[in-house]
């Protein structure tokens, strides 16, 4: 309660209802289908932009940008030209990412598919084996576990105090700040337009001049929204990019 | 003080939800102030970088937005936190 206003809990703004008789773990509700949508927008809108013309027009044009964004921006700066293999993946995550994302600002839709944890923790466990995995085939078990634990050139009395760090880190704080990050972003955007927007109609119903302020930073809100949607798509694509050239090529 | 004492023995579940809403405003507040400092530093040492050598400045752009990444976890973790306590 807050000057009278009813500010619903927590679990009512992000919660919906299954549809169309669906019930349990299979249970099809708004989140499920805005992913589906979001999967159908990602594919439909690269499947169109295919055509290789020499002078891009219209969708292509606006797909070489994103690739090139990708490429120069996230992977030459982190992994080096070695990383141009993982430009398909990290791509592909970027774009899904944004369009779930974006659904936070989209009029009649409002939900951030990703302010739900079950797809930025899916996502980040698909990341960390990756890592792993391309670790322990570039280095081997022993070499991935040394440069991991062993970080050269520490003092050798502190790898009693080091390597319990690199260890936690690795294994647990990669993947929760990781999945988190995203998660705790878009979940707060989304409370805070929520929140503007309930002022805004109480503050509107009761003296119509008193709605001008708040309205008017709920616009602000929604462009500020816009460019963290943006910011956590590329976060999340560039700290796969680091995790995964971090475990390819360890620091000498 | 003791006012508030005495309306709290009269209905303990309203004490306990008052100190739900205390310790969750505690516990973000407490977490939004390293990261606050740490985002600070970070963005103000990039902008030296950057108008000092203009030419690395996409380097720097990108370095930066890592180190914000990393520093913006902790607050985060604060604010998961404080809507997984509950009374």
């Amino acid at each position: 309660m807050l000057l009278g206003l009813d500010v619903p809990p927590i679990s009512h703004l992000v919660r919906w209802e299954n549809l169309f008789g669906t019930s349990g773990p299979f249970g099809i509700n708004k989140v499920v289908l805005l992913t589906w949508l979001a999967v159908i927008i990602v594919l439909t809108f690269f499947f169109i932009a295919r055509k290789r013309e020499l002078v891009p027009r219209g969708s292509q044009n606006f797909a070489e940008a994103i690739i090139d964004f990708v490429r120069n921006d996230i992977i030459l700066q982190t992994m080096g030209s070695e990383g141009l293999y993982w430009t398909p993946f990290l791509l592909t995550l970027f774009s899904f990412i944004f369009v779930c994302n974006i659904f936070e600002i989209i009029p009649a839709i409002q939900m951030p598919v990703t302010a739900r944890m079950a797809i930025p923790f899916f996502m980040t466990m698909i990341v960390y084996f990756i890592y792993h995995f391309m670790g322990i085939k570039h280095q081997g078990v022993g070499g991935y576990f040394k440069s991991m634990l062993f970080p050269p050139g520490v003092p050798k009395a502190l790898y009693l105090l080091v390597s319990p760090i690199e260890f936690i880190t690795f294994f647990f704080t990669r993947p929760l700040s990781l999945s988190v990050r995203l998660f705790a972003n878009m979940l707060a955007g989304h409370l805070l337009l929520v929140t503007f927007s309930i002022l805004t109609a109480a503050l509107f119903s009761a003296t119509y001049i008193g709605a001008i302020v708040p309205g008017s930073l709920l616009v602000a809100l929604y462009g500020f929204e816009f460019l963290v949607a943006v910011l956590q798509a590329f976060i999340f694509t560039i700290l796969t990019a680091v995790y995964i050239g971090g475990s390819m090529h360890p620091e000498h | 003080m003791h006012h508030l004492l005495m309306l709290a023995a009269q209905d303990p579940g309203e004490l306990q939800k008052g100190l739900t809403a205390v310790g969750r405003g505690i516990v973000y507040g407490g977490a939004a102030i390293g990261p606050g400092i740490g985002i600070g530093i970070v963005v103000g040492n990039a902008i030296t970088a950057m108008s000092r050598q203009p030419e690395a400045a996409g380097v720097a752009r990108t370095t930066m937005f890592l180190g914000i990444a990393f520093t913006e976890a902790l607050a985060l973790f604060g604010f998961v936190l404080a809507f997984i306590i509950s009374g």
